[in-house]
């Protein structure tokens, strides 16, 4: 089976993210970048039915220059290759540009699974897995909490609100995971060592045929108008319990009518 | 003026909250047509309910196959009608399912997309809260049909009277959307308790309970209140409260009138999924605690001092 998995790398959460000041793109250069955490859950998902069913992981990625780090982590917890897009060009791309790569991308490596994490800790969107479905007219096996795969039959548990539904498609298909799928492993020494010498191919806008006019920041197809730092949040009050501490809230609710 | 599509959630007969608040943003776009996909018999007790809030239009498309096809239904009826009615805009609830029907129309309609909008202008330019709310953006869209999704809550929803037309649609799904099929669906708990994601009022409890059992004090003043139950994902991780509770980065965004935050640090992939709440409120025992700094009202204490008195408190006052 050929698996092919999405990640991306993102600032940490734990530094002060910003938008850049010149094109309100991601600022990537001051803040330390990790892997999107769900994406770890994401590789895992992928090795491990890889463990049981056989065939080979690919990672792909989009992104500048830096993300090879991100690409050494897949491959040191034990993906097999990478496909890295990577262009100047791309820079700013909106969602619906991401998707657009990233299915061209697709449509350039065997692929009978793609399995991606449910949502990246940069921009929050949620929006991928569904966007490539629909690009790549595939099945959306979307917010999977368990995946089973018998044949080309692909099954999986999508948390609900009150719940799960069971969703079910044939190979090939898009598969995006929540991290309480699995428990990811950490890559070992051996990993490390032996993913310094997997093959890593990367791509440019060019080599995936796309017309250069409809990506990047000049052709998104939405923009950012305006930013704003949060202003400070106005000091609330705060009180120490004297025993009377619920009766207080309690006050405080029915004087903001909200009680 | 031009029609704004609403796409209705609905549940049991009911049209969700959220929708009513959509249908008062579509207004200050143009035309409120509300967009109904259902199973038959579904969109009938709805009618009455949109027409109030504004729908100059109601456009139903009933089928069976909305039973046992996620997202894709709704694709294909709101990509019908991107196409027959160009509308200024489609808007969509922030909602897991809310997003992906907005995702795949941006693809199929390569139209711009802006999701987890907290506010709307009358040009379709919409506010969003990134980086846990550290940054506040006005973006807007500059391809296709505007696509917007918005949070649940942030908008009053005010009621406007019409007369709503109804008509019917046809549900046409192409392979690629019967790809993939529901087999069934689960309920593993089904409270009374409102659902999380749009609940306007939120009690969650975190690391500073100290058992699941200890949860029944949040549930206990979330009831007392009316409000859904959340929890940091200290508590989640520890196996104390369901997954599906977890408010964060990784979990459920919510955006009440009112979160009361019990035993939580407030870590910033905590606030991230409940920064923009109206109101906030903190119990917890150590006065460094960072959800301090988002408090409207906090009170430094134990929480197992602080939280029965309150739930009783608000019972008094209720009752
Ligand atoms: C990539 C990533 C994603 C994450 N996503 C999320 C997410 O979605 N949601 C989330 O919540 N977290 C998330 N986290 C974890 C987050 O960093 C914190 O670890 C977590 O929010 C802490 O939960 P807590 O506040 O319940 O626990 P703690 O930080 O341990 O805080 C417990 C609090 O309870 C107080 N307390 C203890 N006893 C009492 C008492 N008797 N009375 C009153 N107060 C008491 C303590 O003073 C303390 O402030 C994420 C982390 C990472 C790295």
């Amino acid at each position: 089976m050929n698996i092919v998995v999405l990640v991306k790398q993102v600032p940490d959460t734990w530094a002060e993210r910003k938008l850049s000041e010149s094109d309100s793109t991601l600022d990537r250069e001051s803040v330390d970048a990790v892997m999107n955490e769900i994406d770890e859950y994401a590789v895992e998902e992928a090795l491990r039915l890889k463990e049981a069913h056989g065939g080979e992981v690919t990672v792909l990625t989009m992104g500048p220059e830096k993300a090879t780090e991100t690409i050494r982590k897949a491959l040191s917890m034990g993906a097999d290759k990478a496909l890295h897009v990577s262009d100047p060009a791309l820079h700013g791309s909106c969602a619906v540009q991401t998707a657009e790569t990233l299915a061209a991308a697709l449509r350039t490596v065997p692929h009978d699974l793609v399995v991606l994490g449910s949502e990246s800790t940069d921009a929050r969107l949620s929006v991928m897995a569904a966007m490539l479905s629909e690009a790549l007219g595939l099945p959306q096996l979307s917010g999977a909490r368990k995946v089973e795969v018998d044949g080309s039959t692909v099954t999986i548990e999508r948390q609900t609100d009150t719940g799960f539904d069971r969703v079910q498609g044939s190979t090939p298909a898009v598969v995006s995971v929540v991290e309480k799928i699995n428990e990811p492993r950490y890559p070992s020494f051996k990993g490390i060592m032996a993913a310094k010498k997997k093959p890593v191919t990367t791509m440019t806008v060019a080599d995936l045929g796309l017309d250069p006019g409809t990506v990047g920041l000049a052709n998104a197809t939405s923009e950012v108008v305006e930013q704003t730092p949060r202003p400070p949040r106005q000091a609330g009050q705060i009180v120490k319990d004297e025993g009377d501490g619920g009766a207080k809230i309690a006050e405080f609710l029915a004087a903001q009518k909200l009680l | 003026m031009a029609a704004v599509l609403v796409l209705v959630e609905h549940a049991e007969g009911t049209v969700k909250k959220v929708t009513l608040e959509l249908l008062t943003a579509a207004r200050r776009l143009g035309d409120p047509v509300a967009v109904v996909v259902g199973t038959p018999g579904s969109a009938a007790p709805l009618v009455d309910k949109l027409g109030e809030y504004g729908a100059t239009t109601v456009v139903t498309a009933e089928s069976d196959d909305v039973a046992t096809h996620l997202v894709t239904p709704a694709v294909a009826v709101l990509a019908s009608l991107v196409a027959s009615e160009a509308p200024a805009a489609v808007l969509l609830a922030s909602s897991g399912e809310g997003k992906e029907i907005a995702a795949r129309l941006s693809i199929r309609t390569r139209s711009g997309i802006l999701t987890d909008a907290v506010g709307l202008e009358a040009d379709g330019t919409a506010t969003q809260s990134i980086f846990g709310g550290a940054v506040t953006v006005r973006s807007r869209v500059r391809t296709g049909t505007p696509i917007v999704t918005l949070r649940p809550n942030s908008v009053t929803p005010e009621a406007a009277p019409t007369q709503a037309t109804t008509r019917s649609v046809d549900v046409t799904l192409d392979d690629a959307g019967r790809a993939a099929t529901v087999l069934e669906r689960v309920v593993e708990k089904k409270g009374s308790r409102p659902a999380l994601a749009d609940a306007s009022i939120v009690v969650s409890g975190g690391r500073g309970l100290g058992s699941g059992d200890n949860f029944t004090l949040v549930e206990g003043l979330a009831d007392s209140l009316g409000g859904a139950v959340g929890a940091s994902r200290a508590a989640t991780d520890a196996g104390w409260y369901p997954h599906q509770n977890q408010v964060g980065q990784t979990g459920v965004t919510v955006s009440p009138q009112l979160y009361v935050a019990v035993g939580i640090s407030g870590a910033i992939q905590h606030r991230a999924g409940m920064q923009t709440s109206k109101t906030i409120i903190a119990v917890n025992k150590d006065p460094e605690a960072p959800i301090f700094e988002l408090a409207d009202f906090g009170v430094v204490g134990d929480l197992f001092q602080v939280v029965p008195q309150l739930t009783e408190e608000v019972g008094k006052r209720r009752s």
